[in-house]
């Protein structure tokens, strides 16, 4: 079975329906699916529910997508580095679910286990508990989660063989790795396509199973959002030091 | 004299022991990177996916695939380790992590944190800061002790909790403060240079009780 696919357009041939809930892996515009955001934008789909950490800048990531208006609603756990975000959510044209973030890459995570709810103290005493079940475990209280489980999920990789088996580069891992589980279908971006054989099983971080269509993307275009630098003569500054440019 | 953003900085850094695990925050929480005393080891914890976050890069030297959770340029350290999102939060919400340095927008008397919107005004999300409040062993906060002459530090917070009976200490420009989460409220421990008892009655709303020992 060949999951190899020429384009971003051709991988998501067939996966695309108006109202569907898609994932969306990345941090900010870090490890995003660029090229197959680029490709749902130009199918013309609408009405998504998408399942991201955060909602791209404006005009980069999933913001192409709010430029078109093809989101109706997002589950994010931080969407501020957006303005057509809160132009479109205080129009009332968008609707957001806030999930705290460690509550969401669990969600995924559950979605994809095959476990449908789960308690976490995150959350309690605060109105992201209200309406749900709260229980108490060895004296602390805890809230009832529910697992997430997407029709597709879009995520971005460094290398991957012809068999789907995936490696992440640094901290473009992020969301993709649960998101790739937790989905009907995954499609795989990939930076590197390369023979079964060429990568150490030790380093798969994501095994091929959960992968269904890859499609290398050489040339993917990377963002920075915050470009922090230091200056050479701090070489031994302590971690995190440094000077905001 | 008020502590300066540096100096509040470097009074939450006190906090810090070898060996520990720390998670910033973003803004002044930041600079407690800078005060980590010589020989001290903490590893740095970054919520999108980084145990060991180094310095900022050299100018040239960025890679967009490495970054923290302020999305800021960082570097790799000899004892970085990278993981996922869920595994990171496994790390925070299982109590691994000792110690979260973070900002606020309002303390109250008995511990709850607020810190992630202002109904109608500021909706942008929490990202992991209710994580990180319910599962990190102690919280510190640092903060201005007032926004625009109003008292942060609340008899009950007005606006939406990030986490209810959270906050373990709250460092700000004129002091010091430990909360026992017990029920023992707050209590004054510290204040700044040549800033007063009075001064510190005066610009806070809170019920605080003063510590014996509390270093003038």
């Amino acid at each position: 079975m060949n999951k190899v696919y020429a384009d971003a357009r051709s991988a998501l041939a067939g996966l695309l329906k108006d109202g569907m809930m898609i994932m969306a892996g990345g941090f900010g515009l870090c490890g995003i699916p660029e090229t197959l955001i680029l490709a749902i934008r130009d199918s013309g789909v609408k009405n998504l529910t998408v399942v991201s950490n955060n909602c791209g800048t404006d005009g980069k990531g999933l913001g192409i997508l709010l430029d078109t208006r093809q989101i109706k609603k997002m589950i994010s756990s931080y969407v501020g580095e957006n303005k057509t975000f809160m132009q479109q959510y205080l129009a009332g044209e968008l609707e957001i679910e806030f999930n705290p973030q460690g509550t969401l890459a669990e969600r995924i995570r559950a979605g994809g286990a095959g476990i449908p709810a789960f308690f976490t103290r995150t959350g309690v005493g605060t109105q992201i508990a209200e309406g749900k079940e709260v229980r108490e475990f060895e004296g602390h209280r805890y809230v009832m989660e529910r697992g997430l489980v997407a029709d597709l999920a879009i995520v971005h990789a460094y290398r991957s063989d012809t068999e789907g088996n995936l490696m992440y580069r640094k901290t473009a891992r992020n969301f993709n790795p649960p998101m790739a589980t937790a989905a009907k279908v995954t499609v795989a971006e990939v930076e590197q396509l390369v023979q079964p054989g060429d990568i150490n099983p030790d380093q798969i971080v994501t095994p091929g199973i959960y992968v269904q269509r890859i499609v290398p993307v050489p040339n993917a275009v990377k963002h920075i959002e915050q470009r922090t630098v230091r200056k050479r003569q701090k070489a031994d500054a302590p971690a995190g030091a440094g000077v905001e440019v | 004299m008020p502590w300066t953003r540096e100096q509040m900085a470097e009074r939450a850094a006190k906090e810090l022991q070898d060996g520990y695990y720390v998670n910033l925050g973003i803004g002044i929480p930041t600079l407690v990177s800078n005060y980590i005393p010589p020989g001290m080891s903490v590893q740095l914890q970054s919520e999108n996916g980084m145990l060991g976050t180094g310095p900022f890069p050299f100018e040239g030297e960025e890679d967009p695939d490495l970054i923290n959770a302020g999305k800021q340029t960082v570097t790799e350290l000899p004892t970085t380790s990278y993981f996922n999102s869920a595994d990171s939060f496994a790390m925070i919400r299982g109590g691994h992590i000792d110690i979260a340095i973070l900002g606020a927008m309002q303390i109250a008397e008995n511990g709850d944190l607020a810190n992630w919107m202002i109904p109608g005004k500021m909706v942008k999300g929490m990202g992991g800061a209710m994580d990180l409040v319910g599962g990190v062993k102690k919280v510190v906060v640092v903060m201005e002790h007032s926004a625009k002459n109003e008292s942060k530090l609340k008899h009950r917070c007005s606006l939406p909790l990030t986490g209810a009976g959270v906050v373990d200490m709250v460092v700000t420009d004129l002091g010091v403060f430990t909360l026992d989460k017990n029920g023992g409220g707050l209590t004054l421990i510290e204040l700044a240079p040549d800033v007063t008892l009075d001064d510190i009655r005066s610009k806070t709303e809170a019920s605080f009780k003063v510590a014996n020992t509390l270093k003038q």
